[in-house]
């Protein structure tokens, strides 16, 4: 994985709480036995019409949304099903981070593994950023604030490990395995007992 | 010094490496559970980085999400949905016999719903640690495992290294008070509980069911509670194991056999939470005042009594699901005109459910216009049910009996339903579109399920006890 230090993008925002993972990458679509291209299947039933053109009400469809990688999604985004499809598709489709004031922890965890920002603040900030479309942000990973425009600043908190892992592009299985003798020794006592 | 809780106790007997405020704690899995859709890139990142399996013993394998629940056509082979539905199974077959994993595929007499054969296999023991790329893994809590979904990523790591890097969570008890009234199910209690703490009530926490009415129930039962931890956010909810899990576990292939079953049961009685033991944050649900509970919106927390009317929305999110749903505030569900009965899943596909599903339908029809599905959760549920004779009370209903599969839980086989098409489903989550684009989802019990396929309409299974009481006494 490539380090990230820092985002830097106009805010697009997903208004809506409890945006499950059906919602964001639908079930049908699991089929797949690979990771990329999910980015197309991204919010599908949400964002295309019935004939496949796009949704003009699906917020990220708006033109002023384009280019946005940030988004700034209602409560409880990511609640649902553990399937890996969902920052998957997020990723490939062009959301490098989402803030919420709370995240459901398999997303959360599912997502930073993969460099997709899953990033918790301030229901106070949450609920301005929600009412604040396309304000520029630069998330700061290193020093753990989010700047805005006005020089404010938002802070929050990453898991540490999760946050080393991003800022230095660690691949947490190359950390585990160098657990083996730990989990050989673990077996042994187990197995003694 | 306090007490440990139930988690604490299985939490700290699986850490090989503890938890420092830089790095999460090396967590052991006892169990790793495969199915064909979270899987296929965790085996090719294996390959690509020329790993192996750590322990393939502690694997186990199936084959449930995609798989048709139609028989086999006249030349033999399977009706999938689409050729890559089919491909990812041949994909979990071809990785399961390259890296030498045990599969309950196609042939095997045990195959099933992954949620359900672990338990059938005595693979699911009190005080493991399980895991699998799926959610609903918290079903396996009801053993006094702590079990638990994780992403393909984390599949991955458990192939290479039995391990996961996990911080320790928050706990939760949950405290079910008295008794369920007669005619009320576990899954009432479990939607119950849900609507009480709210779909993101247990974020952060393992939850600990406790309390008599828990104690009361099944493992069936307890199956059920557990497996719909994820829907109030927990990713995992136990119960303490009791003689009521050591007699349900007792000869199961992969239990402990002989002295070693004794052996087994005694340190199991320890896997109970300590009094003075600290959570924290406890829930106290008053069980006697649970009732057939349904949901009315797009997510498990939007659950209320059948009876009761549909509270107004308070936000933009809560218009848009009453809108989805065409739930009328002020109105209760109970009567709403019904599409689809689906009763299966991982929450209510075991031969109790199917019992009480059919106990309701027995010498009746489904109303009609009503489609009724019902699949079993595994091939021995379906040889029992069988045996029973449960698939002649469901056919001359006029109900589709099916295969083992996930099915119309999650509609990626198949089996699915029509837009705006409305599904009263046994299963756990009612987002929208996860039955089909546009379907709009009710999660009830298998006795509501049933009722309501009779009645067309939402209907209390209650009702159609006491029918058959009177019916019963006039005979008698």
């Amino acid at each position: 994985m490539k380090p990230i230090t820092r985002i830097h993008s106009r805010t697009a925002v997903l208004a809506d709480e409890n945006i499950d993972t059906d919602r964001i990458i639908p079930a049908r679509f699991l089929t797949t036995t690979t990771r990329e291209g999910l980015g197309k299947l991204c919010f599908n039933d949400w964002r295309y019409q019935a004939d496949g053109s796009d949704n003009p009400a699906f917020p990220l469809n708006q033109p002023q949304a384009q280019g946005c990688s940030i988004v700034v999604a209602g409560r409880n985004f990511g609640c649902g099903s553990s399937r890996e499809h969902a920052p998957w598709a997020l990723l490939d489709y062009g959301v490098q981070a989402v803030l919420c004031s709370e995240i459901a922890d398999i997303f959360r965890g599912n997502a930073l593994k993969n460099g997709l920002l899953a990033i918790v603040i301030d229901e106070l900030e949450h609920r301005w950023l929600l009412k604040h479309p396309g304000i520029e942000l630069v998330i700061d990973v290193r020093e753990q604030f989010i700047a805005l425009p006005d020089g404010g600043r938002i802070p929050f908190r990453l898991e540490p490990f999760a946050r080393h892992c991003l800022l230095n592009g660690v691949d947490q299985l190359g950390y585990l395995l160098q657990h083996s003798d730990a989990i050989t020794e673990y077996e042994q006592a187990q197995e003694a007992a | 010094m306090s007490g440990k809780t139930l988690f604490e106790k299985v939490w700290d007997a699986h850490v090989v490496v503890a938890e420092t405020t830089d790095t999460p704690a090396v967590l052991y899995a006892d169990l790793h559970l495969v199915h064909e859709v979270t899987s296929p890139q965790a085996f090719s990142e294996l390959r690509e980085r020329g790993l192996q399996l750590r322990r393939p013993d502690r694997m186990l394998a199936t084959l449930d999400h995609s798989t048709p629940t139609l028989p086999t056509n006249a030349d033999g082979s399977r009706p999938y949905a689409n050729a890559e539905a089919q491909a990812q199974v041949t994909q979990l077959e071809t990785n399961c016999r390259e890296f030498g994993v045990e599969l309950h595929g196609w042939d095997s007499a045990d195959r099933g719903i992954v949620h359900v054969i672990g338990p059938e296999l005595g693979a699911t023991q009190p005080g493991m640690t399980i895991v699998c790329g799926d959610s609903h893994t918290s079903t396996h809590g009801a053993f006094g495992a702590l079990a638990f979904g994780i992403g393909t990523t984390e599949v991955g790591h458990v192939m290479a290294t039995q391990c996961l890097l996990q911080r320790k969570p928050k706990t939760m008890a949950i405290h079910v008070d008295g008794h369920l009234p007669a005619g009320i199910s576990a899954k009432d209690l479990i939607l119950h509980i849900i609507g009480a703490i709210g779909v993101d009530g247990g974020t952060g926490y393992v939850l600990e069911y406790r309390g008599a009415a828990v104690e009361a129930l099944s493992m069936d039962e307890r199956m059920t509670v557990c497996n719909m931890s994820i829907e109030a956010g927990a990713r995992a909810g136990l119960i303490a194991p009791d003689d009521t899990t050591f007699a349900w576990l007792k000869g199961r292939p992969r239990t402990p056999q002989g002295a070693a079953w004794d052996v087994a049961v005694a340190t199991w009685r320890a896997l109970r939470s300590d009094d003075g033991a600290a959570y924290d944050r406890e829930v106290r649900i008053d069980a006697s005042a649970v009732k057939p509970t349904v949901t009315y919106g797009t997510h498990p927390g939007m659950a209320i009594a059948m009876d009761a009317p549909v509270p107004a929305a308070t936000n933009a999110q809560e218009h848009r699901a009453l809108d989805y749903m065409q739930s009328k505030p002020g109105q209760p569900m109970q009567g709403t005109p019904v599409d689809v009965v689906f009763v299966g899943s991982c929450t209510n596909s075991r031969l109790s459910d199917l019992r009480e599903a059919a106990n309701v339908l027995r010498g009746r029809r489904v109303a009609d216009g009503v489609r009724m599905l019902v699949v079993p959760g595994s091939e021995a549920v379906r040889r029992d049910a069988e045996r029973e004779g449960l698939h002649q009370v469901f056919t001359a209903a006029g109900a589709e009996w099916r295969v083992p599969g996930c099915s119309m839980c999650i509609a990626m086989n198949g089996d699915l339903a029509q837009p705006g098409q409305l599904v009263v489903s046994t299963s756990n989550r009612n987002f929208e579109g996860r039955q089909g684009k546009g379907a709009r989802t009710v999660l009830a019990s298998p006795a509501t399920a049933a009722a309501s396929a009779l009645a067309g309409r939402i209907a209390d299974p209650r009702d159609y006890a006491v029918r058959d009481n009177r019916r019963q006494e006039q005979a008698a």
